[in-house]
């Protein structure tokens, strides 16, 4: 799929990129929607509750009936709010949410864009979101969504620093911030086990940059009754869940991809599987921990939150670098 | 309402040069986590609170007065509609009072299912808080694990009077119904299951370090504070004051069982937690002796006259509710309707401490906070 990168503009090849677009698009609506039956599924069965059973068969429509309701909701806006930011916002937070997604490797031919500097890419565009979100908590005019989105900029800013440190174990063990070199140089021993600190550091905070429990904070559906998106409702709230579903899709991928071999299957002996079947299975067993996760655990408290990302895992993740750093030199004959 | 807390600081840094003021946020009466409809007016710097004034109400219905032009039988149900988290306590204070002014004897059958009754509904209380106190936190799984057990009570109290909630099961000298066939031993099950039950409660939250930094030297207040607000039952005991009615002052049968009164020294939302988990344990103790000693059979109502006319005068009496000290007070002419009827609602007196605590706390401290003191709305408006 790179090469159609390299080619010179034609119709025929805008036409495959639209159309390539639109089935990544197609694919992530379905992983959405069926990502959110299976966390109600997994929840309501961790829960002792069955979960949702009525609509189509096994309630698998009942996302669809959900969304189709968002979809014909009135379009409410509150009185004081800031029009164009209020409009705005849910904008904000969803595209950069898509656009992460043209940089992952699924497999190794599946990928739409083979950038260089993937990993930076990916961080770049992924920290816009918290415009939106602040943005969203501003403009509704509202005190809770105010403080859930002051709340929220505070913790995803704080996290994105050990977040970003984490990864540059990973990226001083391959030498590349090129996603598919990245997946490429575990054919031997995935990055989890060398790195390992650094994955404990990343999933940690991969999950408060993904507002979930026990970091979800800016919501703290119990504090604030909805943090940063109260105000909205009908399509625009339903802009903010598909952001955060979606994200939470990147987030799989981008951790499957880093830590856990991508498409690498667990032994080579087992490569007559297809990439795309590992990959769908370290991506589902991540996704199984956030629902687990939030099963279970109570939310965090916004000064224990600050304090954990500043005091414990900056530094784990800074001496995670340079271990890996003084190993890697060490490799290279440098001592 | 304290009309004071309405005019709000503002200040210009005279450094940078910004503007801030203090924010007035409005918490409730809708809102998740005030466990029903009671509204906190706080007044917030970013997101410490500087005062809060609670308003309470929403949920009157004037029971006291309503009670004055009922029959004493008839006010039973009313009771149902105050703690109904725990209405069989409610329940009893009401009978034991007009019992105390007329000076009846209650069968021994009655009082033992008077006892398992209440017991049982002590568990179902403190499951509740636990579920709901959790969910106040963030956890939504021990919601529904709380609840499944104090399902299993329901049914229980289902089967013995026809309702899960509101029972209306006790009467002036006894109890309305008698126990079913095999109900007994359907107690006695629950009480194992539930004996087999609580180790994973502990597993799953008690242990957890995200839950322990939520609430560890939270909410705190000293002896002295807790006695000057005449604070009871678990709110009290967690300050080291050793006052259990049940033991203190033995009601029903209480004095016929060997339980212990757990206290705590810290006076924090940790202690109240461990508190709570560990009256559950105090409970079914008493439940499983009280099952021992059943007697297999007898009257479950006294002899008392078809129309109650407890003598003129007046009389207090208190009982230890899942919430603390509820107590009845009656003042009788001599006629089959109260002259006057005054409850002393823990929940409410509990309450009254609430804006101390509250004061330079977090938005998220002010939850567990008030998840901790464990009100029951309809108790606190009565």
């Amino acid at each position: 799929m790179s090469e159609l990168l390299q080619q010179a503009p034609s119709l025929g090849n805008t036409l495959w990129f639209i159309l390539a677009a639109v089935v990544l698009l197609v694919i992530l609506l379905g992983f959405v929607t069926y990502a959110i039956y299976f966390e109600r599924k997994v929840i309501g069965w961790m829960q002792l509750r069955i979960g949702p059973n009525r609509v189509g068969p096994l309630g698998l429509l009942q996302t669809v009936a959900d969304v189709t309701k968002l979809l014909i909701k009135e379009d409410t806006r509150p009185k004081n709010a800031d029009r164009a930011l209020f409009t705005l916002a849910p904008i904000l937070a969803y595209a950069p949410a898509f656009g992460v997604l043209a940089v992952m490797p699924f497999t190794e031919s599946i990928q739409f864009a083979d950038l260089g500097i993937g990993l930076l890419y990916y961080i770049a565009l992924s920290g816009i979101t918290v415009l939106g979100v602040i943005t969203a908590g501003w403009a509704s005019n509202n005190k809770y969504s105010l403080i859930g989105g002051l709340r929220s900029a505070a913790q995803m800013i704080s996290y994105e620093v050990p977040l970003v440190m984490s990864v540059v174990g990973v990226v001083l063990l391959t030498g590349s911030m090129n996603l598919r070199e990245i997946v490429e140089a575990q054919r031997d021993m995935w990055n989890i086990i060398p790195q390992f600190l650094g994955f404990a550091v990343f999933i940690i905070a991969a999950q408060a940059e993904l507002n979930r429990t026990p970091f979800d904070l800016p919501e703290a559906e119990s504090e604030l009754v909805s943090g940063y998106h109260v105000e909205y409702s009908g399509f625009r709230f339903a802009m903010f869940m598909l952001a955060e579903y979606v994200y939470m899709f990147g987030m799989a991928t981008l951790i499957t991809v880093l830590f856990l071999g991508g498409w690498l299957p667990i032994i080579p002996a087992l490569d007559f599987i297809p990439g795309i079947v590992w990959f769908v299975l370290k991506f589902s067993a991540y996704v199984f921990l956030q629902f687990w996760l939030r099963a279970t655990m109570p939310r965090m408290r916004a000064d224990t939150l600050m304090s954990f990302a500043w005091k414990v895992l900056l530094p784990v993740a800074l001496v995670n670098i340079l271990l890996t750093a003084v190993i890697v030199s060490y490799q290279q004959g440098m001592f | 309402m304290n009309q004071n807390i309405l005019t709000t600081h503002a200040e210009t840094s005279s450094e940078t040069g910004i503007r801030t003021e203090e924010m007035l946020l409005n918490v409730g009466p809708q809102h998740p986590s005030t466990h029903g409809v009671f509204r906190l007016v706080v007044k917030i710097d970013g997101e410490t609170i500087k005062e809060a004034i609670p308003v309470m109400g929403y949920l009157h219905r004037g029971t006291e007065k309503l009670a004055e032009n009922l029959t004493y039988t008839q006010i039973i149900p009313y009771t149902d509609r105050m703690d109904y988290v725990s209405a069989m306590t409610n329940n009893y204070v009401l009978c034991h009072a007009v019992e105390t002014m007329m000076g009846l004897e209650i069968p021994e059958r009655a009082q033992y299912l008077r006892l398992i009754a209440m017991e049982l509904n002590r568990v179902a209380s403190h499951l509740v808080w636990w579920g709901t106190f959790l969910l106040d936190l963030g956890a939504m799984g021990p919601f529904l694990y709380a609840f499944r057990d104090r399902e299993k009570i329901l049914d229980l109290f289902n089967e013995l009077c026809g309702a899960r909630m509101t029972f209306n099961y006790m009467r002036i000298g006894g109890v309305k119904w008698d126990a079913p066939d095999g109900w007994i031993e359907k107690v006695k099950d629950f009480v194992a299951y539930m004996k087999k039950e609580l180790p994973s409660y502990h597993q799953l939250v008690t242990g957890n370090e995200i839950f322990l930094s939520r609430i560890k030297g939270i909410g705190k207040f000293d002896q002295k504070t807790a006695l000057d607000y005449s604070l009871s039952g678990v709110m009290l005991r967690s300050t080291g004051v050793k006052w259990d009615l049940r033991k203190d002052e033995p009601y029903c049968i209480y004095d016929r069982f060997d339980f212990d009164v757990p206290t705590g020294t810290d006076g924090d939302c940790t202690t109240r937690y461990h508190l709570r988990m560990e009256e559950i344990v105090q409970s079914l103790r008493i439940l499983e002796q009280a099952l021992e000693q059943f007697p297999s059979d007898g009257e479950v109502i006294g002899k008392v006259p078809r129309v109650i006319r407890p003598p003129a005068g007046e009389t207090y009496v208190r009982i230890e509710s899942p919430r603390g000290e509820i107590g009845c007070y009656i003042a009788s002419q001599g006629k089959d309707k109260p002259w006057r009827l005054k409850f002393r609602r823990p929940s409410f007196t509990n309450l009254q401490i609430l804006p101390k605590l509250l004061e330079g706390e977090s938005i998220s401290n002010m939850i567990a906070i008030l998840g901790s003191i464990d009100i029951v709305l309809g108790e606190v408006d009565c």
